[in-house]
């Protein structure tokens, strides 16, 4: 067998929520499996080439992997003006992301090389979305939260779109979480962290969280001044290790 | 940076893209980390058409000193145009333009 798998990705359409259709990026480990599935949900940037590429690395690492545009209903285009175009709407609401991502959790479910285990994984605003989808379903084992902000939530902050703070969902939460943060983040903060962590604890969630010094927002994204190569490379352990632990390999 | 900080205003006007123009219906400010921009955290300026593709878009990443620059220039170009507008130029002509300087 080669050291470097290949693989099959293609875009395959999702009934999303409420019934619209949404693409999503597949990448799909070569070979008879079985295979963990790991779910991707996109940062605030939108369905970016970082997310395209996120969703091929997992499979490159024998996992199968899909990631649905979760922007697909504001037209399409480069993904910046997507992006630019959902900002200027408000955002998306959440309840509308648990539907889209439920239905790429089904997708994921219903491939016959699964091993039976699929993993949630999301940054920055995907991260927040993350926890969410684990707060309010129970048909994912694990959940990785990536410097997700706005877990914690003023009450100024909650509208229509997003009437609940995360960290008030976590009674619900359904699955071990793991949270990599940097302390030198401003959203989220080490004391939101913090406070997500006391809440994990006071409702006996299972869950790991690493925080990393001279390190901010987005610590993996190499294409940005954000990117932090050291603590990537050893956030990048954490994060498969995670995955072994609980959706296998 | 996972930011709630967004500002959105109605705009009327044209904005440009490549050698295109189009009509706008909102201008956006938000402070957030930088999509293309070599920077960390910036002020982000979107002039955008809803009502057209996600292209319609003029875009600028600025520095938060930058922003503050632009919007002192655009303090004072507003305050002379509505001097303008106002057409009190004449006889108050003179104390006014003092007074804006």
């Amino acid at each position: 067998m080669s050291h470097y798998r290949g693989m099959i990705c293609e875009n395959i359409t999702l009934t999303g929520d409420g019934g619209t259709p949404i693409t999503a990026y597949t990448a799909k480990p070569s070979g008879p499996g079985p295979f963990p599935g790991v779910v991707l949900v996109h940062h605030l940037p939108g369905w970016s080439e970082f997310y395209i590429e996120t969703t091929r690395r997992f499979a490159h690492h024998g996992y199968m992997a899909i990631c649905a545009n979760l922007y697909e209903r504001a037209g399409d285009g480069h993904p910046d003006d997507v992006a630019a175009k959902v900002r200027a709407d408000g955002g998306i609401p959440d309840a509308q992301m648990v539907g889209d991502t439920e239905a790429a959790v089904k997708w994921m479910r219903a491939q016959p090389e699964l091993n039976g285990k699929v993993a949630l994984f999301g940054s920055c605003s995907g991260g927040r979305h993350a926890v969410i989808y684990a707060s309010k379903r129970d048909d994912v084992d694990c959940c990785i939260d990536l410097w997700g902000g706005r877990v914690v939530m003023g009450p100024d902050e909650l509208n229509d779109k997003t009437p609940v703070a995360p960290i008030d969902m976590t009674a619900d939460l359904s699955c071990p979480l793991l949270g990599i943060f940097g302390n030198d983040d401003r959203a989220p903060s080490p004391e939101q962290v913090d406070q997500h962590e006391a809440e994990l604890k006071k409702q006996s969630k299972s869950y790991e969280f690493y925080r990393y010094d001279d390190a901010g927002h987005g610590i993996f994204y190499w294409h940005r001044p954000l990117y932090r190569p050291e603590q990537a490379m050893d956030g990048w352990d954490k994060v498969f290790a995670f995955l072994a632990k609980h959706v296998g390999k | 940076m996972c930011t709630s900080i967004v500002e959105i205003a109605p705009a009327e006007g044209m904005a440009k893209r490549g050698d295109q123009w189009f009509a706008l219906t909102h201008s956006v400010v938000a402070y957030d980390h930088a999509r293309h921009a070599p920077l960390g955290d910036v002020i982000t300026l979107d002039f955008i058409n809803t009502e057209l593709e996600p292209g319609a878009r003029a875009a600028a990443e600025l520095t938060l000193e930058a922003a503050k620059e632009l919007r002192a220039a655009l303090d004072r170009a507003i305050e002379a145009a509505e001097f303008e507008e106002a057409e009190v130029r004449g006889k108050s002509a003179v104390s006014a333009i003092h007074k804006a300087a």
